[in-house]
Formats: C-alpha cells, sequence, structure tokens
C-alpha cells in the first residue's frame, strides 16, 4: 500500500517508489553546497598549466625562467622535475585483447604533445591570476610534425602516425558475429546501404573540473578533494602511483556540478600532479579548471563514421546488418573500447536480427582524448540502426512503426540473448522488456494514427512539419560491483555509506528510500554519505547508468541484514520472537500490541554493551551491516522517442514543438529522479542534434573553445518532454530496478532526423546539424540528392 | 571659429575645442579598498582591480554559493543582485562595486528556512546537481519581485540567460510558474 | 581565465573621462557594460595597461528627447532604452530591435555606446543605426565630431574612433509616425548574436506605394551593411510577394559575407534575402495600419 510520502504512521510509510523531494535540496538551495573550489583550507596554492598550442610537436626547448621569477610564483613543474616513476605513462584502465595500442597520457609532456591543451608546464603560485601571469611567461619551442586530424585519413595505410613508435593509427581492430551475414546478404531480397556520421561534442557539465591536494608530512597522509566520478578508483590508483598506502590517501568527491562521464579518469595528468606538487610544497594546492581549458583538457567523445548495411525479406523484416565504423579515439586511449564496443552491441536495439556482424577501428587523431559521455556509443548504434530502418520503410513502402513492429522481439521471448559480448565482457541477454507495448504507447502518445492528416493540414497552412521516431535497448547496471554500510547508531539516526559518488542524480535521497523502507524510518532521519574514501573505499564509480542498479541494491541487502539483525536483537529486548516484530516509526515493535515497544536507538545501544557477552550468531556488535552487490551481467532498459518538429524553409530553423518519452527502466525507486534524467539527457540529446560541434581545423586546433562557439541548449530551444512509463522489472537484481540516467540522450539524434526526413523527404545521415545544414537540405543540395540515389540494391 | 555646415547625412562637423583644462581624470591605480555590503552585511578590504567581483565574493566575503561556470558571461551561474538588479558577478570587477549593495543566494533562505521560490525548486525537482541554481534562483527572485504575475515569456526570457546541463529547464520553468502564481515571493 | 594586470580608473563626469583618454588613450581600453570586453580581458585577448571605468560618470547616461529625435548617452543601459516609453513612441525599431541583444540580464548592464563602440558584425544596434541614420559624437579634449554610421563603422571591430576620443553620445532621429519597421533576426539560438539579421524601415505613399526604403544587415559584413539596389528596387512600387521577393534576391546577388563555424557565407547570403522579404512585408504593414 502506498500513501502520501510526507504522511508517517504506525503502520509505517512506504517510501520506496514514492516521489519523495530531495534530501540534498536545502543546502544546495541555500548555496551551502560543497563543491571542490568552495574547499579552501590555509595556506592555499593555486595552479595553473602551460597547454600546448601545438596538436603535434616535438618539444625542442622549455624556458621556465622568466615564469619561476614572477613575484607570488612559488615552484614551476616540468616533466624533467618529475620523479622517474612519474613520468611514464599513465594507467590503462579497460584492457582488451584487440587494444595491440593502449596508449595512454602523461603527467606532463616531456618529449612530444599529441594533442592541443595538453598539459606541458604546472605553475604553482599564491593565486591563480599569478599562476596564469606566469605561465604567459612560459616560453617553449616546439618543432611541429604532421597533425592528424581528419579521421578517415588517419585509418589509412600511410598515414603520418600520431605516435611516432607505431607505423599505423589503428589502436584495435575488433569485429563480433552473431549467425553470417554474407550468407543472409546472399539471399536477401533488398539490401539498403548508408554512410552515417556522428561528430565530436563534449559533455560540458556547468562545474568544470577541479582538484584540491593536502598533504600532512606528520601523519603522511594525502587528501584530495577531486570532481571526479570515481574516488575509490582514483585513491587507489594515487596510491599505486605516489607510492602510498591505499589508508594513507584519501579521496572526497564532495558535491560535483555535473558529471556526464568525462569526470571519470584514471587518471588525468592534473589528477597527479597536484597531489605530487601538494607532497612536494607542503602547503594545499588548488587546481580550478577554467573554461577554456576545459574544452581542450578534459575527454570528448562522439566521433564516429560508419558504413552500414541492411538486408531484408519483402516484408521489411532483417535478416542481417552489417556495419564497419571508425572509432576516433583522440591522442590516448586509456578507457579502451568502452565506446566502440557499445555503440557495436547497442545498434542491435530491441529488434531480431539473426546475422550480424559489427567491425570496428579505434583510431589515433591529434585531438583530445576521448572517453564515455553520456550514451557511451548507444547514440551512435541507435542512430545508425533507426536510420536502417527509416530507410527499409522508405524503400519498401512500409509504415515506419509497422517495420519495426514486425522486427521487435517480442514479450515473451525474454530473457533474450544477442549472440554478443557486452562492455562488461559478459554476454549480452536481454533479461526483460516489453518492446511493443512501449512502442504503442510511444504512439498512441504522440498521435501516430492521425498524424497523416495533421501534416496534410499543416502544409496545406505552408507549414513544414515531421514526425520522428526512434526506439532503443539500453545496457545498465552493469559490475563488477558496488558496497554499502548502513549503521543505526545509539542515537536512533541511520547512516549510510555507498562506494558511488553523486554528481546531482539524486543518490542522497533514493538510497535513503531503501533504507527507510527497510528500517521503518522517516527518510530525513536518514544520512547518506556519497564519494569519499574515508567513508567507504571498496567500489568502482558512478557511469554507465549503474548506480541505482548497483549500489542501490548493496543498499538494499545491507539495510536489509541491518533489518534482521535489528529484529533479532530486539528480539531478546522485548521477549519476543523476530517473526512476530515489526518496524515502523523509527520503533521496533511486537505486531498486534503496539505498546511493547523500542526505539531503534535503544537496539543498537544493546546490540553492543559494555559487559556481559553476545552471541557468535550475531556476527559483530552494533546494528551495521556492509554488503555488496556484483551483478552477473547487465540489465537492460529500454524506451520510444517521438517527437513532431517544424522547419523554417527560409532559414533553417528549427522547432521542436513536441517530444515524447516513453521509458522503461524497471521498477522505479523515485519517479520524480527518473524523469529528471530523462529530461536533462533530451535537452543534452538536442544539443547533440543541432546545437552542438566540436569544430577542428586542419592543424589540429579546437576552434570551439568557449560557450560562444560551443552552444548548449537553453530554454529556448527545449520543449516540454511528455513521459510515459512501462515497467518489466529486472530479474537479475533484487529491487527490480534498471538503470536510467542515459535513456534521455540516447535516440535523441535518431528522432530529429527521423522528423526531419519526414518533413522534407530527405535522408539525413550525419549529427550534428545546424540552421545552416537544415537549409541546404530544405534547398536540396547535390550531396542529399546523391545519397538518396545511391547505396542500394533490389534483387 | 569655423562656421558650422548643417549636412545630416554625410558630413563631419567640428565645434570649437574646449577653452580650459581644469578638469583632471583620477590616477590610474592598481589595488583598491572597497566598501561595501553584501547581504546587508558591510565589507571593507583592498583589492587588486582586476579581481572580479565573483572571486571577491566567493573568497574574500566567504560566501561560496555563488558559482564560477565559464568566465566569460554566457552560462549565468555567477548571477547576483547589483543593488537589486541581476548581474554576471564574473564580468564585474570587485572595485566596480564600491559602495554598492550586493544580494547573493544565501540572503535568500537557509537550510532550515528556505524561500517559497526555493521550496518550490524542491517540489518541482528544479536542481539536480545543484552548480547553477544559485544563479536560476537570483534572476528568478528579482523576476518575481518586480512582477506579480509574470507571463510565461516573460519566466522564458528571464531564465533564457542561464545554462542548465542537468533538468532540461521545464521543471525550472515550472518551479517560478508556482512560486509566481503562489504569489509569495 | 583572470585578465592580465592592469592599471584602473574611474572618471567621475565626461570632461574627466575625455582627460583620460587623452593622458592614456592609446594604451587604454574603455570599460562601459563590461559584456563585451571583460570576456576578452579574461581570455586575456586584450591586454590593456589601462582600463577606463565609465561607471561612475552619471553625465555619459541619458535619454532626451530632442527636436528631431532622440539623443542617447553612450552609457545608457540597454535595458533601460529598451524599456523606455518615449524611445518606443519615437524610435519603436529601436526598442524592439534590443529584445534580440542578449539577455535581460545582460542588457542590465550592457550599453548602447558600449555595443555601438565595440562594432561587432554581428551585433544588432549597428544595423538599427544605419537604417535610422543615427548620428555619432566622438568627444575628445580636441572638441566634438558627427559622424553617420557610414562613416563610424569601418570594419570588422574597428570603428573611427581614435585613441583619445569616446563616443558620448548617439543622436536618433524620429522614425516618421506613418512609417513601417521591422526587425528580424535568426541566431543559432534564442539570444545569441545574429547569423543573419536585418532592420528595416518603409514609408508609403498616398496610394499605398512605397516612397522611401531603407535596410541594414548584420551578419554579413565587417559592419551594418546597406543594399542601396534593393532599397531603390522598392520605390515607386507596392510592397508584396512578388515585390519583396525581387528585393530578396537583390539582396543575396549582393552580399558577399564570410563563412564561420556558426553559418557559410551561401548561408548568409541565402538568409538576408529571405529577411530582407519578410521585413518588408511586415514594415508595410505596419506602415499601413500606421496611416
Amino acid at each position: 500500500m502506498r500513501t502520501n510520502s510526507k504522511s508517517c504512521c504506525l503502520m509505517g510509510t512506504r517510501w520506496f517508489g514514492e516521489r519523495v523531494r530531495r534530501t540534498e535540496d536545502p543546502r544546495l538551495l541555500a548555496g551551502a553546497g560543497t563543491f571542490v573550489d568552495d574547499i579552501q583550507p590555509p595556506r592555499l596554492l593555486h595552479a595553473a598549466f602551460y597547454r600546448s598550442p601545438e596538436s603535434h610537436a616535438r618539444i625542442a626547448r622549455v624556458d621556465t625562467t622568466a615564469a619561476k621569477a614572477v613575484p607570488g610564483v612559488v615552484a614551476v613543474f616540468t616533466a624533467q622535475d618529475l620523479p622517474e616513476h612519474l613520468r611514464g605513462p599513465l594507467p590503462r584502465l579497460i584492457p582488451h585483447p584487440t587494444l595491440i595500442h593502449h596508449k595512454t597520457q602523461v603527467a606532463l609532456a616531456g618529449e612530444i604533445v599529441h594533442h592541443v591543451g595538453e598539459p606541458v608546464v604546472m605553475v604553482v603560485a599564491e593565486n591563480r591570476y599569478i599562476a596564469e601571469d606566469a605561465v604567459d611567461l612560459v616560453d617553449v619551442e616546439f618543432e611541429p610534425l604532421p597533425a592528424v586530424v581528419d579521421l578517415e585519413d588517419a585509418a589509412r595505410a600511410g598515414s603520418p602516425t600520431v605516435h611516432e613508435d607505431l607505423d599505423t593509427n589503428i589502436a584495435a581492430h575488433y569485429t563480433q558475429r552473431v549467425g553470417n551475414v554474407e550468407d543472409a546478404f546472399a539471399q536477401a531480397r533488398h539490401i539498403f546501404r548508408e554512410r552515417l556520421v556522428m561528430d565530436r561534442g563534449a559533455s560540458s557539465p556547468i562545474e568544470t573540473r577541479g582538484i584540491v591536494a593536502t598533504w600532512d608530512d606528520r601523519t603522511r597522509q594525502l587528501t584530495v578533494w577531486d570532481s571526479t566520478q570515481a574516488p575509490i578508483r582514483i585513491r587507489n590508483f594515487l596510491s599505486l602511483l605516489l607510492k602510498l598506502p591505499q589508508h594513507s590517501v584519501r579521496v572526497i568527491a564532495p558535491d560535483i556540478g555535473g558529471g556526464f562521464g568525462p569526470k571519470i579518469m584514471m587518471c588525468y595528468p592534473e589528477e597527479i600532479m597536484l597531489p605530487h606538487a601538494a607532497m612536494v610544497l607542503g602547503r594545499p594546492v588548488k587546481w580550478i579548471e577554467d573554461r577554456r581549458e576545459h574544452f581542450v583538457a578534459t575527454n570528448h567523445e562522439r566521433l564516429q563514421i560508419f558504413d552500414a548495411q541492411i538486408g531484408v525479406d519483402d516484408d521489411g523484416h532483417i535478416l542481417g546488418v552489417r556495419v564497419e565504423f571508425l572509432h576516433d579515439a583522440g591522442a590516448y586511449i586509456a578507457y579502451g573500447l568502452i565506446v566502440p564496443i557499445v555503440s557495436s552491441t547497442t545498434l542491435v536495439g530491441p529488434y531480431r536480427i539473426p546475422n550480424y556482424h559489427a567491425e570496428f577501428k579505434a583510431v589515433f587523431t591529434n585531438k583530445t582524448q576521448v572517453s564515455p559521455y553520456r550514451g557511451a556509443g548507444r547514440p551512435h548504434g541507435v542512430f545508425v540502426m533507426e536510420r536502417l530502418m527509416d530507410r527499409v520503410a522508405l524503400e519498401l513502402r512500409l509504415d515506419r512503426a509497422e517495420i519495426r513492429r514486425r522486427n521487435l522481439i517480442p514479450p515473451d521471448a525474454f530473457p533474450y540473448d544477442t549472440g554478443l559480448i557486452y562492455q562488461d565482457a559478459a554476454p549480452l541477454i536481454y533479461d526483460s522488456g516489453n518492446y511493443s507495448l512501449v512502442l504503442s504507447k510511444t504512439l498512441e502518445m504522440i498521435g501516430y494514427a492521425d498524424w497523416p492528416a495533421r501534416q496534410v493540414k499543416a502544409r496545406l497552412d505552408g507549414r513544414t512539419v515531421g514526425l520522428g521516431l526512434a526506439m532503443y535497448v539500453e545496457g545498465t547496471g552493469i559490475g563488477p560491483y558496488e558496497g554499502c554500510r548502513v549503521t543505526v547508531e545509539p542515537s536512533g539516526r541511520v547512516f549510510v555509506a555507498t562506494s558511488v559518488g553523486t554528481q546531482g542524480q539524486g543518490h542522497y535521497t533514493i538510497f535513503a528510500q531503501i533504507v527507510a523502507d527497510a528500517l521503518g524510518v522517516n527518510v530525513r532521519d536518514i544520512t547518506v554519505t556519497t564519494g569519499d574514501t574515508g567513508a567507504f573505499a571498496w567500489g568502482t564509480g558512478t557511469f554507465a547508468s549503474r548506480a541505482a542498479v548497483v549500489a542501490g541494491n548493496a543498499v538494499a541487502l545491507a539495510a536489509r541484514a541491518v533489518r534482521e539483525k535489528t529484529l533479532a536483537v530486539a528480539a531478546g529486548l522485548l521477549e519476543a520472537a523476530p517473526d512476530d516484530l515489526d518496524l515502523a516509526g523509527g520503533k521496533v515493535f511486537v505486531r498486534g500490541a503496539p505498546a511493547r515497544a523500542v526505539t531503534l536507538g535503544k537496539v543498537a545501544t544493546a546490540a553492543n554493551p559494555l559487559r556481559g557477552t553476545i552471541p557468535q550468531a550475531w556476527e559483530g556488535p552494533g546494528l551495521e551491516a556492509t554488503r555488496y552487490f556484483a551483478p552477473p551481467r547487465g540489465t537492460f532498459a529500454a524506451g520510444c522517442h517521438a517527437a513532431v518538429v517544424e522547419i523554417d524553409r527560409g532559414t533553417g530553423a528549427l522547432r521542436i514543438d513536441r517530444y515524447v518519452v516513453v521509458h522503461d527502466c524497471g521498477v522505479v525507486i523515485n519517479p520524480m529522479i527518473v524523469e529528471g534524467q530523462i529530461r536533462g539527457g533530451v535537452t543534452q540529446g538536442i544539443g547533440n542534434a543541432f546545437y552542438e560541434a566540436l569544430v577542428y581545423d586542419e592543424h589540429g586546433q579546437l576552434l570551439t573553445q568557449t560557450f560562444m562557439d560551443y552552444l548548449l541548449p537553453t530554454i529556448a530551444e527545449v520543449p516540454r518532454v511528455e513521459i510515459g512509463h512501462v515497467e518489466t522489472p529486472s530479474p537479475l537484481n533484487p529491487l527490480g530496478v534498471k538503470g536510467a540516467g542515459e535513456a534521455g540522450v540516447i535516440p535523441v539524434p535518431a528522432v530529429i532526423a527521423s522528423a526531419i526526413d519526414d518533413a522534407l523527404g530527405t535522408r539525413i545521415t550525419e549529427m550534428p546539424l545546424s540552421h545552416a545544414r537544415l537549409l541546404d537540405l530544405v534547398r536540396g543540395a547535390p550531396g542529399v540528392a546523391a545519397a538518396a540515389r545511391a547505396g542500394g540494391r533490389t534483387a | 571659429m569655423r562656421s558650422r555646415r548643417k549636412d545630416p547625412h554625410t558630413a563631419s562637423r567640428r565645434v570649437s575645442p574646449t577653452r580650459t583644462r581644469t578638469v583632471v581624470a583620477p590616477d590610474p591605480v592598481t589595488e583598491v579598498r572597497v566598501s561595501l555590503r553584501v547581504n546587508g552585511t558591510p565589507i571593507t578590504r583592498p583589492v587588486e582591480v582586476r579581481r572580479t567581483l565573483v572571486d571577491f565574493l566567493r573568497e574574500d566575503a566567504g560566501l561560496t554559493g555563488t558559482h564560477i561556470g565559464c568566465e566569460h558571461g554566457v552560462c549565468g551561474a555567477c548571477t547576483i543582485l547589483l543593488d537589486g538588479q541581476p548581474v554576471r558577478s564574473c564580468l564585474l570587477f570587485a572595485v566596480q562595486v564600491d559602495g554598492a549593495e550586493i544580494t547573493t543566494v544565501e540572503a535568500l533562505g537557509t537550510p532550515d528556512a528556505l524561500s517559497p521560490l526555493q521550496e518550490a525548486f524542491a517540489d518541482h525537482h528544479a536542481l539536480q546537481c545543484g552548480f547553477c541554481t544559485p544563479g536560476f534562483l537570483m534572476t528568478a527572485h528579482a523576476l518575481l519581485r518586480d512582477h506579480a504575475n509574470p507571463s510565461d515569456e516573460a519566466i522564458r526570457d528571464a531564465l533564457g540567460g542561464h545554462l542548465c546541463r542537468c533538468t532540461g529547464y521545464q521543471p525550472i520553468f515550472d518551479a517560478v510558474r508556482a512560486a509566481a502564481s503562489r504569489g509569495t515571493e | 581565465m583572470k585578465p592580465a594586470p592592469f592599471k584602473y580608473l574611474a572618471p567621475r563626469s565626461r570632461p574627466e573621462a575625455l582627460d583620460a583618454l587623452r593622458r592614456y588613450g592609446p594604451d587604454a581600453k574603455v570599460l562601459a557594460g563590461g559584456q563585451s570586453l571583460v570576456p576578452l580581458l579574461a581570455m586575456r585577448l586584450a591586454r590593456p595597461s589601462v582600463i577606463i571605468d565609465l561607471n561612475r560618470a552619471p553625465d555619459l547616461a541619458f535619454i532626451r528627447s530632442t527636436t528631431i529625435g532622440l539623443t542617447i548617452g553612450a552609457m545608457t543601459r540597454q535595458g533601460a532604452v529598451e524599456a523606455d516609453a518615449v524611445v518606443a513612441a519615437r524610435a519603436p525599431l529601436l526598442a524592439d530591435s534590443l529584445r534580440w541583444a542578449g539577455h535581460p540580464e545582460i542588457r542590465t548592464r550592457g550599453t548602447i555606446g558600449g555595443s555601438l563602440a565595440h562594432a561587432d558584425p554581428s551585433a544588432e544596434l549597428p544595423a538599427v543605426a544605419a537604417v535610422l541614420g543615427a548620428r555619432f559624437v566622438l568627444a575628445s579634449t580636441r572638441g566634438e565630431r558627427l559622424l553617420d554610421a557610414a562613416r563610424f563603422f569601418l570594419g570588422y571591430l574597428s570603428t573611427a574612433l581614435q585613441p583619445d576620443e569616446l563616443l558620448t553620445q548617439v543622436r536618433w532621429p524620429a522614425q516618421p509616425p506613418d512609417a513601417g519597421w521591422a526587425f528580424l533576426e535568426v541566431a543559432r539560438r534564442h539570444g545569441d548574436f545574429a547569423l543573419v539579421g536585418v532592420a528595416a524601415l518603409v514609408g508609403l505613399d498616398g496610394d499605398g506605394r512605397c516612397a522611401a526604403a531603407r535596410l541594414a544587415f548584420t551578419g554579413v559584413g565587417s559592419g551594418p551593411v546597406r543594399v542601396p539596389e534593393a532599397e531603390a528596387s522598392m520605390i515607386g512600387k507596392r510592397i508584396t510577394d512578388a515585390t519583396a521577393a525581387e528585393a530578396s534576391r537583390i539582396v543575396a546577388g549582393a552580399l558577399d559575407p564570410d563563412s564561420d563555424v556558426h553559418a557559410s557565407a551561401s548561408y548568409r547570403k541565402h538568409v538576408a534575402g529571405v529577411l530582407a522579404a519578410r521585413a518588408l512585408t511586415q514594415a508595410a504593414r505596419r506602415a499601413r495600419s500606421a496611416s
């Protein structure tokens, strides 16, 4: 029975599943949050970096004399100043058998720079103004080397190489196959081919990166505040690289102003340099990335070029799909092949595809390194597959929704093994889902049935409108694991420490909701700590739509264990059997005799006596339990987006009139938070589709390095998103939840392309678009007409 | 003295130069002692003239609720009220607000006593990471103070100068709309 | 992104400001609203040794009715001009164009003179000044001179201001009460600089035919651009879809804009033509309802 979340009665309030207002909001609203830049220890020094202005060059000479002489400068570091063990390449994060050239970044470039923005010198001064003055005076002589910028050029044999010790720019070449796509194509009645491109983008959280490092020489403790999504892993790498015991290093990810992926990297150069400086100088040191730095110093994502083919029968049933693509890795590939693997495995989507070939090359270029950004390759896979589906519908003159319906994996086919290996190296098996219901609900919400009539009427009114559709399946909740410790203190207050960090996803609240139900306490009486290795030190991080699933279930397991312990201890106090007891209102009471009750605090005290004995069966004193959840593999969310757009044929302006999302992320802990994730994701997706483009010139210079050139959507560009829910619980975890963090962004470029095609009769195969690009399409630019003629055969 | 020609479209026109030169500009300086009021509290500090107002507020005044998102006047996270008007504090130097009245997010409410506008934000999930939020609050606060019942367009116009990467904006609009309708700001 | 070091002074009046420019002009930058200058300082793209802050000189900010129209002091805030009843009555094109200039918060600080003196080729005010026949007062301790838009705007971010000169006021002729006007703009996002913008002013004769037409474009050159052939093509004709389309063709043919990351030259040419036709049509409608 669900009751109003604000009421609390003896029957117990159900928090799980409710739109509970967030516990973290009051301090954030009052300006009392603690972001990294808010950490201001005494005697703080400030760092600034001299970053390479060249995209590819040998460093001939570095002269820091003038920089060092600026009053207020305390130290200047070059690669030569670093101890041997900090000069080499930083860790390889996720190896893969096909990742032959697993090149990684260094703390400071000493010999060669491989992308614009790579750090070469670090200046530490009394304040940031002085540090930047000194950076201005750093004098570096470069000998330029050929810049490798264009992705296709970089992949060709004979291209100049990004890495001097390699004779290729191909870091990895990986193929996954299911069935035999060549045979399937030989027999297919229709094969259609497309070249598809999605270009570079940046996550651009409103808070840039930042680090404060302090070193206490007496206790030999290193404390680092870092705007990272993975504080525990940063702690572990710092321990390794700085040769400190793990327990001597504490990493705290306090309030983080948006993560979206690129804030998880072990390690960015600055994450090594700041602690090193603090240890050498004996004073706390802070670095806050400024916005221009952010565009070159924080990882990018999104550029992939696809050659895609689909074979179908006369009724549009998919016989096979074959894709070959290039993935732009940037100058290094520390994070490995996660993004292209996710692209190739997300591509198959909600469809039955009996024969599949996904082959990619990860390619080095002289640009900022690439690592996952919200979606992490899923947007690409969905863009390719959904464009292929629209193409099949167009060519076979079938309805776009019908062609999808015919190919959907039916509701009774789960668990459904796609035959692929996912990014977690586990089999890609869809655990549960109801794709037909997701689709039909979307069609109903957008008014698909009478769309043709509405479109005709609009055209008669001189308006150019279109409706777009796109479906996706999203792998979420992958391992390896996350953990949680729940503690009831003698005061009766409950404390929860988890291994994941938070960047706005409401973890402080949703984890409290889980514990509140288990222990019968008010959500506001629970304090959740995330992202502090001093509080919890085994975990992975917040990424890949997994925190609610993996950490959430660890929370549930720990809470349940504490509940059972509470009942066992209280049974003794109340002289009743544990089965006869209930928890509510912060008390344990005998069912049917509520006067026979004892507070949680009293139970906690009783569980930790000063004298006497405690049963070994308790497995220790106190009301506390630590549990881990290690999912066997990912759990698969799904959804469908639909949009109605209007195009100004004279100016190429695009307006999104309606935007519908139907989303299935299994059981929902807090619907308000899931909807928030979807709205935010859709907005970033709209940016990816029409506004955000990182533009490099042929020398590898990034031309879009400010918010005046890299355009984030504002309120004026974003429609009100209408959200519908479907719920197919996950059988892979006790709570039945699936991840929701990336769903909003994944299909947006595909939906927008589909809508514009419906409006203009085009076939869009590139993202992002823009006013100018859309105007070209309206005016029937030659490129579009050619694409319509080429790339397909009908047997 | 030259005669005056009247040709309103094309010619330039000269008049006689000022005859006396008794007016002298102040000397240029690198440091100034500023005195201002922040959230009603007076504060006096010497500041380097290039020190931005946002840095002054965050470090000299110890008020870290105002955030830095871009330092080039686009994102709006640094918005405060200068003599009651919302402005980007990254585009002002501390010396420029000598004698002024500055209001930051800390004046709107405390975690235990939020203002009705702040409550509306919490009700509507109008914040996620909270980094852009103080800027939005200051602009919305000024809007609702000056307009008892702003139109939807006026709300969108005011909020249009702020970037948010988390919420998708509609919840923020809803919160401001709800706070306006309550008529209690 | 902290500015490089500079010295600072804040003159308290127009005469003090002129004296400051006399002394420090070549090494100085004038700080008006700061919405354009401070980002350049923060990015260290501008490194003046002296900043002359005009925000303490109250005699530089005013809106005065005159016999021919309005005189607006250079330090008058854009928001104040946008909201002023006299501006709305006598130069509605000016008031309306400001709705496109950034966001309300920017217009709280941004000034009329600052925007014009900055001369961004994608800004709204230079085009409006060109169309309305505004005249710029350039003052120094040597005297004053009066220039029209064509002589004031010299190129990309470049005006006729000498190092010791200050733009102190701008004189706007009132729009004829029966004139039609329009300001249209396409920007990547609401509030951004224009990809292409147009300010239009038309006058109709007793028969409803166009007796005067002025069009000034932004975003298509190094400053505001007029297309006299397009203007001339409307004279004596009614403003219809067909005649507006002809002007549109002339405009698209006459312009020679640059490409940048936001839009190509061909985009700007084409859209300038489209906006010209729409602006003429909208202005004509206003003229008809005004007469």
